[in-house]
């Protein structure tokens, strides 16, 4: 029987035969060459800014920097530090991307919903928006509204006023700035606790509709207790804010709120360009959900709006978001063609004026790098936890 | 008249004509245009604004435009439309860049052979076109750079600072997708083996260039390249470019590629093992002829992208179609003609990029047979 068995046994390959061994081999030879790799050209970096005096380390973070930002969320001058201006270009970075998220988001929802329109004008002038913008470059785009558009506008002596002292000129556009009265505050705590009310609210209707199948119109109490109550509070109080217009004062507008030409440009084609992808993102959401689906909402009695809001839009969303949110990426990266135009972001602050003024390519590009990282892997991480959370549960 | 009841024996009942307002140009308009009220004052309101809006813009691109001469005078008449005339002038530095006129034929020659290459790749009945197509990919650019920047069989060396326009755009989008394909499939294959090592390193390398914008990488590779290489390399701004470009689309390639693996029934991978086949070759011979015939439409696609992108190098001081076009804007000569300009780039992306998308369709099309479940 020993016999036997022993010839059943498969014969042990030679070692250089073995897929084990050779899969560690392998390895082996892979870390062994990048180690190289990475070892020459830390060593090769290190002895060329040596030869050309460039000092390494972190320590130029805490110099003056010498130069100013045209757009600045939080307070800088000359006199503040290389350091402050890694997070003035950060938070201008921010800004323009979250702004251009909105609105690129709203566009390209109406305008992915009118391609589906059976309204056959609106489904065609739908069509030819996203045919023609997405094939164009988004730098020759924003190259477009910054110097053919924007440049091209009356000057601040023959400013237009759009009304409402709104005021549009090549410097940029002027808004009136709300400015709060004493009181003002209670309006904001009544708004927060609109929100907090309506939370418990929707918990109360939700629960009730399960109990008793009774509906309850959340959306019009939501309303009337984040907006109505406010509202009502606001005027009873006397209208307790006053605008600050923009008035023309020597060679420019003073007061108000100013959005710079660059922010405005960049913004104009960043929301067009990302707009017709999100566009193409919630069409081909709405096409997978499969038209039984309608019909059964439909032989179930359920109106119109009601079959998209319950059944159409919750299906949709599954497909749509995953998409969604590398768009939202790729209008993050995007962001950084402002430095092609001026617009102060990390980019053009800090990767190129900072990085020129001081010279450490190296720490700078490295941060620079691991800022869009943070935000892409931050995001990808909560689209992961998202799509768990979302993906069908089958049996 | 008098209204008859008509009676009819069972199945004898003549067919009549449909209503006549669901028929013919009429029904088309109500049930497409004017279905309800929403949509009758949507329609208006979107002809309206297309009234409005069009024929103006018609006539200052068509009607009122000048279409040549020499110099900005015969632009400057009233009611002038666009000048065409600006585009006319600087043509062959919008195509060639500063590429010495007496040489043109060069690049023209590269052109026209792609071109007259790639026709039998649309031919149905040719039989050859993987080997076609291997030799475009690997001996064509060989070819084509001997021919654009010279240096051997009797052509004079024509410098990279000389290459621009929609040349430079070509070239470095086509050196951009050759050279990252073959990348992008190591590093697919990588990021699918069950080796640790080697899955991480490809996964970190994916994640880090999908991650950054492409901006940063060509300043990094114009900044820091030069730094890492020991002194005496001397790097063009061009081959920094390139670089800087293949080591980013390489990640893309490598997910397109990746996806192409995906899609691959499990059965094609253990039939392979079963056959006694080596890693290679069931990976060459069975898997990847499978998955790039089904990625060639993400392909394209990444190529499109890659295309638009190539506009970043004016950044870091190359001058691609966009970048000659922006500094033609700046020229005293042809001061004022921005929006002519920015049209003209605008129109030659446009027919790049919509052509190659309606083809990438057309082949997802044509490829989706065998693999539909």
């Amino acid at each position: 029987m020993s016999e036997h068995d022993s010839e059943l046994k498969p014969s042990k390959p030679a070692v250089w035969n073995d897929p084990k061994y050779r899969a560690l081999f392998f390895q082996i030879v892979l870390v062994l060459a990048l180690g190289y790799f990475i070892v020459s050209i830390v060593d090769n970096t290190l002895t060329n800014m040596e030869s050309r005096g460039i000092s390494t380390g972190f320590a130029f973070l805490s110099e003056p920097s010498g130069f100013g930002i045209l757009q600045s969320l939080i307070e800088f001058d000359e006199s503040h530090t290389y350091g402050r201006t890694f997070f003035v270009g950060l938070l201008n970075t921010l800004l323009v991307a979250g702004l251009g998220i909105f609105f690129a988001t709203l566009l390209g929802f109406v305008m992915g919903v009118a391609r589906l329109s059976n309204n056959w004008i609106v489904s065609k002038v739908a069509t030819v928006y996203i045919e023609i913008f997405r094939n164009i470059p988004l730098l020759l785009q924003i190259f477009f509204w910054y110097f053919a558009v924007l440049a091209a506008l009356p000057g601040v002596r023959q400013s237009m006023s759009l009304g409402a002292g709104v005021e549009f000129n090549n410097r940029g556009l002027y808004l009136p700035s709300p400015v709060p009265e004493d009181g003002f505050s209670i309006i904001g705590w009544l708004f927060v606790i609109g929100i907090i009310a309506t939370v418990f609210l929707a918990r109360w209707a939700h629960k009730r509709q399960e109990d008793t199948g009774q509906q309850f119109p959340v959306f019009f109490s939501a309303l009337g207790l984040i907006f109505g109550l406010p509202l009502v509070v606001f005027l009873l109080m006397g209208s307790p804010l006053s605008w600050d217009y923009p008035t023309l004062k020597g060679f420019n507008f003073q007061g108000g709120i100013s959005i710079i030409p660059e922010l405005l440009a960049l913004l104009l084609a960043l929301t067009i360009y990302t707009g017709t992808f999100i566009a193409e993102t919630v069409r081909a959401g709405i096409n997978a959900v499969s038209h039984g689906q309608t019909e059964a909402a439909m032989a179930l009695g359920f109106t119109r709006g009601k079959t998209m809001r319950l059944i159409i839009i919750p299906q949709a969303m599954r497909v749509i978001i995953p998409p969604l949110t590398s768009q939202y990426l790729n209008l993050a990266k995007n962001s950084s063609l402002a430095t092609a135009i001026g617009y102060p972001d990390i980019v053009a602050v800090f990767m190129g004026t900072t990085l020129n003024q001081t010279g450490q390519a190296v720490e700078i590009t490295m941060m620079t790098m691991g800022v869009y990282l943070t935000i892409s892997l931050t995001i990808s991480m909560f689209m992961n936890w998202f799509n768990k959370r979302m993906a069908l549960v089958e049996r | 008249m008098t209204t008859e009841t008509q009676t009819y024996e069972l199945g004898n009942h003549p067919d009549w004509e449909p209503p006549s307002n669901t028929t013919g140009i009429i029904g088309w308009l109500r049930k497409n245009l004017f279905s309800g009220y929403v949509n009758s004052v949507l329609s208006l309101f979107v002809f309206y604004l297309l009234y409005i809006y069009i024929p103006p813009l018609f006539n200052w691109l068509f009607v009122d435009a000048i279409w040549g001469g020499g110099s900005r005078e015969v632009c400057e008449v009233e009611g002038a439309g666009a000048c065409w005339a600006f585009i006319d002038s600087r043509f062959s530095q919008f195509m060639y860049g500063f590429y010495p006129k007496d040489l043109l034929w060069r690049p023209n020659t590269a052109g026209l052979l792609l071109v007259a290459l790639m026709i039998p790749l649309f031919i149905k009945s040719f039989n050859y076109k993987w080997m076609l197509g291997g030799f475009i990919l690997v001996i064509y650019p060989i070819i084509a750079y001997f021919l654009i920047h010279g240096g051997s069989f009797g052509l004079g060396v024509v410098e990279t600072n000389k290459w621009g326009g929609l040349m430079l755009t070509l070239v470095l989008s086509g050196v951009g997708i050759v050279a990252s394909l073959p990348i992008g499939i190591v590093l697919a294959l990588g990021r699918r083996s069950e080796m640790p090592i080697v899955k991480s390193v490809s996964v970190i390398y994916i994640e880090f260039w999908r991650g950054v914008p492409l901006i940063t990488v060509l300043f990094m590779s114009s900044v820091m390249l030069p730094l890492f290489f020991s002194e005496g390399t001397d790097f063009d701004k061009l081959l920094r470019a390139m670089i800087g470009i293949i080591m980013f689309q390489s990640a893309y390639m490598a997910e397109v590629v990746r996806g192409g693996l995906q899609a691959i029934p499990k059965g094609q991978y253990e039939a392979a093992s079963a056959l006694g086949l080596s890693y290679w070759k069931s990976m060459g011979l069975i898997v990847l002829p499978q998955a790039l015939k089904l990625v060639i439409p993400g392909i394209v696609n990444t190529f499109i992208a890659l295309f638009k992108d190539t506009t970043l190098v004016l950044i870091i001081g190359l001058f691609d179609l966009l970048a000659i076009i922006q500094q033609a804007n700046s020229d005293s000569a042809w001061l004022g003609f921005d929006t002519e300009g920015y049209v003209f780039a605008a129109s030659v992306f446009w027919v790049f990029c919509f052509s190659m998308s309606r083809y990438s369709i057309a082949l997802e099309a044509k490829l989706h047979t065998g693999h539909k479940r």
